[in-house]
């Protein structure tokens, strides 16, 4: 019987190597997998790479991984926040590298990674600092810039719902990058509220299907901490 | 550049409502951070705009009521929102395939500076090591309208309007559209045409804060001179 589910997120987290390519989901706080980044921190894993959209937005962000010396590069849209502190200070004594993809050309990124094209030309970032140095091909009479794909070792998730199998569905606006990320990563972690028996969603509904989903992991709610707390 | 003594022109609030009102009845439109995030609460009664935010959204409503803000529900701001009755949500990868698959009407960003081509320079000062790109590159590639929604000039009293710009640039040749607290104007292939100036200001006034030579719609009707975009 297929079972993903981590009864310890320390356990769901703990093979993550020194090195590996980590993708994150979220956009700010909303869809962040938090809990598995906190995993990671007490974890441990040194000299990763963080593909992730924000960068300091919310302190359990990646900020936390930044903050504990494990990231060695960042590839991001939006580094900037209040909680960005750490990662200017490392970037200016060259601790951590920054590569800056647009927000658009990151998703497409990493959706070309999770389906085998290694890279695609687009229109984004032509004749700016941000295409410079890239290679360059003329569709159409416009300039366009090829980009590579980004595939992870791993990929954090934040999903609403998930059934035994890993089929995943999301809360609102928590969708942003997790399903893009579930789809690019070799073993793809979902941190998520409720974990239903396979065949409670409905398939309709089904945002992010169980073939990319490797391990869950289901969050105690504040209640069944005061249960558990309380015997 | 020339201080301000007297307030003159538009609000921030009436100068979102200035651009609203040429969003047309069954647009989609995206909204960019800071004065644009405004004009989701003046758009005009009776017409359906369908407003896009690039973390996922299709639908974007007002902001919600003291107490009823839901964290998994937020517009590129990050800030809490609400979806209309037909809204739906999607994943970064469709929400940037409705972008720069050019399915989106309009564009209302913020600039730094502008040129008098329509370069746009919004994501980076110069010499900052970091850069707040997010969607802005791939939405001035993709929208098949860019309007700028910003103030004329920068705290300091400078002109963001410029001949030339000197911040790295988000796209060159993009803005169809400047509408600031002075005027609404169109960048055309006839240089900067003014459409309309805001109360209280008058073309000399406005050319005296504008660093790159502007060209009157008046005089350029008595002229009468083409105006293409």
């Amino acid at each position: 019987m297929i079972q993903k589910k981590f009864e310890n997120i320390a356990k769901a987290v703990a093979d993550i190597h020194d090195g590996a390519t980590l993708l994150v989901g979220g956009f700010g706080g909303s869809g962040l997998p938090s809990h598995l980044i906190a995993a990671l921190v007490e974890q441990g894993a040194k000299n990763l790479t963080v593909v992730s959209n924000n960068i300091g937005a919310v302190s359990d962000g990646v900020a936390a991984l930044i903050s504990n010396n494990q990231v060695k590069k960042i590839i991001c849209s939006f580094p900037v926040g209040p909680h960005a502190d750490d990662l200017i200070a490392r970037l200016q004594n060259g601790a951590i590298e920054l590569e800056i993809s647009p927000q658009g050309t990151l998703a497409e990124r990493i959706r070309a990674g999770g389906s085998g094209i290694p890279a695609f030309y687009t229109p984004t970032a032509a004749h700016t600092e941000l295409g410079a140095g890239k290679e360059t091909r003329v569709f159409n009479g416009r300039l366009h810039v090829l980009e590579y794909a980004i595939t992870g070792d791993y990929a954090f998730i934040k999903g609403h719902r998930a059934d035994r199998w890993g089929n995943l569905v999301y809360n609102k606006t928590q969708r942003n990058f997790n399903p893009v990320m579930a789809t690019a990563a070799r073993i793809t972690i979902a941190e998520v509220d409720e974990i239903v028996e396979v065949g409670e969603l409905d398939p309709e509904n089904i945002a992010t299907q169980s073939v990319y989903v490797h391990r869950l992991v289901k969050l105690v709610t504040l209640r069944e901490e005061e249960v558990l707390a309380n015997g | 550049m020339v201080k301000d003594e007297l307030k003159v022109g538009w609000s921030k609030i009436q100068l979102a409502s200035r651009v609203a009102q040429d969003l047309e009845d069954g647009w989609f439109v995206n909204l960019g951070i800071g004065i644009p995030t405004l004009v989701a609460d003046v758009i005009p009664e009776g017409r359906e705009i369908i407003l896009h935010s690039e973390n996922g959204l299709l639908g974007l409503g007002p902001k919600p009521a003291p107490g009823e803000e839901d964290m998994d529900l937020v517009n590129a701001g990050k800030e809490p929102i609400t979806l209309k009755p037909g809204g739906s949500f999607f994943s970064q990868s469709d929400s940037f395939a409705m972008i720069r698959g050019g399915h989106l009407d309009a564009a209302v960003l913020g600039a730094f500076q502008v040129s008098m081509y329509g370069d746009l320079a919004s994501w980076k000062v110069p010499n900052d090591p970091l850069g707040r790109v997010g969607g802005a590159m791939d939405l001035t590639v993709g929208a098949k309208r860019v309007f700028l929604c910003m103030q004329h000039c920068t705290k300091k009293g400078e002109s963001k309007i410029v001949e030339e710009c000197t911040y790295p640039l988000t796209a060159p040749r993009c803005v169809d559209r400047i509408y600031t607290d002075l005027a609404v104007i169109d960048v055309t292939n006839d240089g900067l045409v003014v459409q309309e100036l805001a109360p209280g200001v008058t073309f000399k006034y406005l050319q005296e804060r504008t660093a790159a030579p502007l060209k009157d719609l008046a005089d350029q009707l008595v002229k009468g001179e083409s105006i293409q975009h």
